[in-house]
């Protein structure tokens, strides 16, 4: 049986680190991140981006037995965001309010607790939001509001090195976890909503040294650089601010990035905008990109492409999978950025019509007016930032999908450094309209719904499968659900007294597994009793 | 660019015994943009309840260009709910309007905006994913715009408010389901206050058509949007059919009032069905129930309950 031999294999590599020295994390052993299910060495998981955990203590005949082993409450008010990381016992997590901690990963317990402390008038769009650490040696990775980026010793918190990206007073941050590649810390910004110029960079991780940068919108003599009028591409937004994944073979970063500045406005950027909206295939050593592809071509709408890229490898094809915050689901080969399938797995009125690619095409009545036009899916999109899993025993992609359609109206509006630079406002579509979510399970290869479990109200929960059979995945309304992989069907739900904004992960300790959320403002652990 | 460790990065360090406790230091933005640090949590929380005697001069009162550059920041931030021209929408009061619930100075407005209202659906500034935070600055703009719509007086109905209180309590049957000053019923939202959070013309609608936009109920810490009194018809294991309106809803569990003002509890998956709409339980008042005199009076009555 498989999940035995797993479980078996996952209890004897936990009790093998626990009784050695805590080791580092090397880079060696983030590339290997499947051999040591008990610990979640990055933000997804894995280079992959899955969040699939090969750990199944945890399984579809037990976890009606699931309780709450431990909270943590960080004391922050606002959206907490994090993903933790597992290493050998100890849990690092980022919280709101650029507050971080490490934890006793079987009691809660606190080893030490930072506050990272910023300027007051911080430019956030959306709350000041963190979504986690980076690993690498013998050290954690920060992203921080103000636009630093932050190494704190792993055992103390101690700050290592503190290095200045940019400068916050423009409308730059981060808000994303680090991804730890090599030697390097690599960071997309955030900020698509001030006029910004988008970046992705790398530091060394030892001496925080910028190693390369980027620019998501390209200089003049840059290719690309003909897809923006004017001088708008030094404004034009494109922030990269969700954790991208990393693809060994071919030693390339395969990352995200978001909508164009200003979101809903025309006449300031005619062209293409790239590289908005775009999966960027950069090479890790250098920064230099190697070819991309752009999901929505001068987007009016709001729709960034920042969810993560999922990398699966089905039928002998190295793919990406990817749930487009424009409703539709594309498939793409990783090894050359061409378009496989694209498949809507939500409702979209903004497209009928594709391109010789396969690429949907916005029908120009769906621009937004003075007046506003009705689209769907609405400015928070089909899905948004919520991780997606891809469980590679069910061959399924799971995502979080929101079904709300906007009325788009645009507004004059000039850019001024570091103040808000929308061009546009958005409105519900109708008050008597409701808006609502689901868990939806889609056969990646085809772009088939399999199933769909209905939240009474849109989730910004992301979602974890295990190789128990399950799918966990949490709420607006306060519940963390663990759900058969297979068929949707729930198994087992807690209140926890908070609305998700966070990912599950799992994780386990002495050969017992874990699985963690956020919720409110409070870290959420469970186990079986 | 490199920067050596700095002063400002503070580690809380580890501590052997007990909780470690985050730093005091806090950084907060008063309507002066002053810093206040080495304050604890809650009295800073203190301050932004009871007021502050920072600034309350808005700086650029009245100042066209300033209340130009708050319209674009308010339909951005601020339209979702309170809806374009600040006429109110179905979520957020009608800001024309010279009577404001929370505060009527300019530091009162900047204070609910930067602060947020707690209990309601007015989150703090830059929390949210509508819109995006705004300086002290962009806020005072804000400020100065609505100052710039606001009528000049209360535009009352002009109705007769005493007719109108005895339609409400009596020929109407209004207080079989709402409550005002603590008499009435339960079903509906409590009207004590409606009129400074909604506009005439929003009330004439929810009168008229009451299933057109629901009202809003619950509203939860973080949730982005509050509970709606949403009629549900449930069936339970042996049998009862019970018919209310949804005072909370989850996927598991349903929290309702019936028609008889009971509070019923269940777990969903222990119902025999669960039934759910978006029609309102109110009956829709048209001219012949109510004509468009009896409408006015009774606008009339609420505008003067709320102004008490």
């Amino acid at each position: 049986m498989r999940r035995v031999t797993l479980c078996v294999m996952a209890l004897m590599a936990s009790s093998v680190s626990a009784a050695s020295a805590r080791g580092q994390v090397t880079f060696e052993r983030i590339l290997n991140a499947s051999e040591e299910p008990q610990n979640w060495l990055t933000y997804s998981g894995d280079y992959g981006g899955r969040r699939f955990s090969a750990l199944d203590q945890i399984n579809k005949d037990n976890v009606k037995n699931l309780a709450p082993r431990w909270v943590y409450q960080t004391g922050a008010l606002g959206k907490f965001e994090t993903t933790p990381l597992v290493v050998d016992g100890v849990l690092y997590g980022t919280a709101q309010d650029n507050r971080a901690f490490a934890l006793d990963a079987r009691t809660g317990r606190p080893i030490w607790q930072y506050q990272y402390i910023y300027p007051s008038d911080v430019r956030m769009c959306c709350g000041r939001v963190n979504r986690g650490f980076a690993i690498l040696g013998d050290k954690v990775f920060l992203g921080t509001l103000d636009a630093h980026v932050i190494a704190l010793d792993a055992k103390t918190g101690s700050v290592v090195w503190d290095v200045t990206a940019v400068d916050y007073r423009k409308g730059y941050s981060f808000t994303l976890a680090p991804l730890a590649v090599k030697n390097m810390i690599v960071v997309g910004i955030s900020g698509g909503e001030y006029g910004i110029r988008g970046f992705i960079d790398a530091y060394d991780a030892d001496t925080g040294e910028r190693k390369w940068r980027f620019y998501t919108t390209p200089g003049p003599g840059e290719p690309g650089h003909e897809t923006w009028a004017g001088d708008s591409w030094k404004i034009g937004g494109s922030a990269a601010w969700i954790t991208g994944v990393y693809d060994k073979e071919t030693n390339q970063l395969l990352w995200t990035t978001g909508n164009p500045a200003p979101s809903n406005r025309r006449v300031q950027r005619e062209g293409d905008n790239l590289y908005s909206n775009c999966l960027l295939a950069l090479d890790a050593d250098t920064g230099k990109l190697n070819w991309h592809f752009q999901y929505t071509k001068h987007d009016e709408h709001d729709w960034d492409s920042t969810q993560i890229p999922v990398m699966m490898d089905l039928d002998g094809r190295k793919l990406i999978g990817h749930a487009n915050r424009n409703g539709y689901f594309y498939l793409i080969d990783r090894t050359n950025g061409k378009l496989v399938l694209s498949k809507p797995f939500a409702n979209t009125t903004w497209s009928d019509t594709k391109d010789a690619e396969g690429r949907p095409i916005a029908r120009t009545d769906s621009s937004p007016t003075l007046e506003g036009t009705k689209v769907c899916p609405g400015a928070a999109g089909s899905t948004n930032w919520m991780s997606p899993t891809f469980d590679p025993q069910t061959r399924l992609f799971y995502v979080t999908a929101r079904e709300q359609c906007d009325i788009f109206s645009t507004a004059p509006e000039v850019n001024e450094e570091g103040h808000a630079y929308y061009g546009s406002a958005y409105f519900p579509a109708s008050d008597a309209e409701p808006y609502w979510g689901a868990l939806r399970a889609i056969d990646p290869l085809t772009g088939e719904p399999k199933w769909e479990f209905n939240h009474v109200s849109p989730s910004w929960s992301g979602v974890l499968s295990t190789a128990g059979g399950l799918v966990f995945s949490g709420d607006s309304e306060g519940n963390f659900i663990a759900l058969d992989a297979a068929t949707g069907k729930v198994q087992w739900h807690f209140q926890m007294g908070g609305a998700v904004y966070a990912a599950p992960m799992a994780y386990a300790v002495d050969g017992r597994e874990y699985v963690a959320i956020a919720a409110g403002s409070a870290l959420f652990v469970f186990m079986l009793p | 660019m490199m920067r050596a460790k700095t002063s400002l990065l503070k580690s809380l360090g580890r501590t052997r015994r007990g909780l470690p406790s985050w730093s005091p230091e806090s950084r907060v933005t008063r309507p002066g943009g002053v810093l206040l640090r080495g304050a604890s949590i809650l009295s800073l929380l203190l301050f932004s309840c009871f007021g502050s005697p920072a600034q309350d001069r808005n700086p650029v009162a009245n100042d066209p260009k300033a209340a130009a550059a708050g319209e674009s920041q308010f339909r951005a931030n601020c339209a979702f709910c309170h809806g374009l021209g600040a006429r109110g929408g179905g979520r957020g009061p009608d800001l024309t309007r010279p009577q404001k619930r929370h505060g009527k100075t300019d530091g009162d407005l900047f204070r609910t905006i930067n602060d947020g209202i707690p209990g309601t659906a007015m989150p703090q500034n830059g929390t949210t994913s509508q819109g995006v935070g705004m300086t002290a600055e962009e806020i005072w703009q804000v400020v100065a715009y609505i100052r710039s719509v606001e009528k000049k007086s209360q535009s009352a109905p002009g109705g007769n408010a005493a007719h109108g209180d005895k339609i409400f309590h009596g020929a109407a049957g209004c207080s079989t389901c709402h409550m005002i000053n603590g008499k009435g019923g339960r079903l509906g939202p409590e009207l004590t206050n409606v009129a400074t959070a909604r506009s005439a013309e929003s009330l004439v609608e929810s009168i008229r058509y009451p299933s057109r936009r629901l009202a809003t109920g619950l509203i939860e810490n973080t949730k982005e949007f509050p509970q709606e009194y949403e009629t549900v018809t449930v069936v339970t294991g042996d049998g009862q059919t019970f018919k209310g309106v949804a005072l909370n809803e989850d996927n598991f569990s349903v929290q309702m009032m019936d028609t008889q003002q009971q509070i019923h509890l269940f777990e969903k998956d222990k119902l025999k069905s669960f039934a759910k709409t978006r029609e309102s339980m109110m009956p829709a008042y048209d001219e012949k129930t109510l004509s468009e005199q009896d409408l006015r009076d009774l606008l009339s009555y609420l505008f003067e309950v709320s102004a008490k």
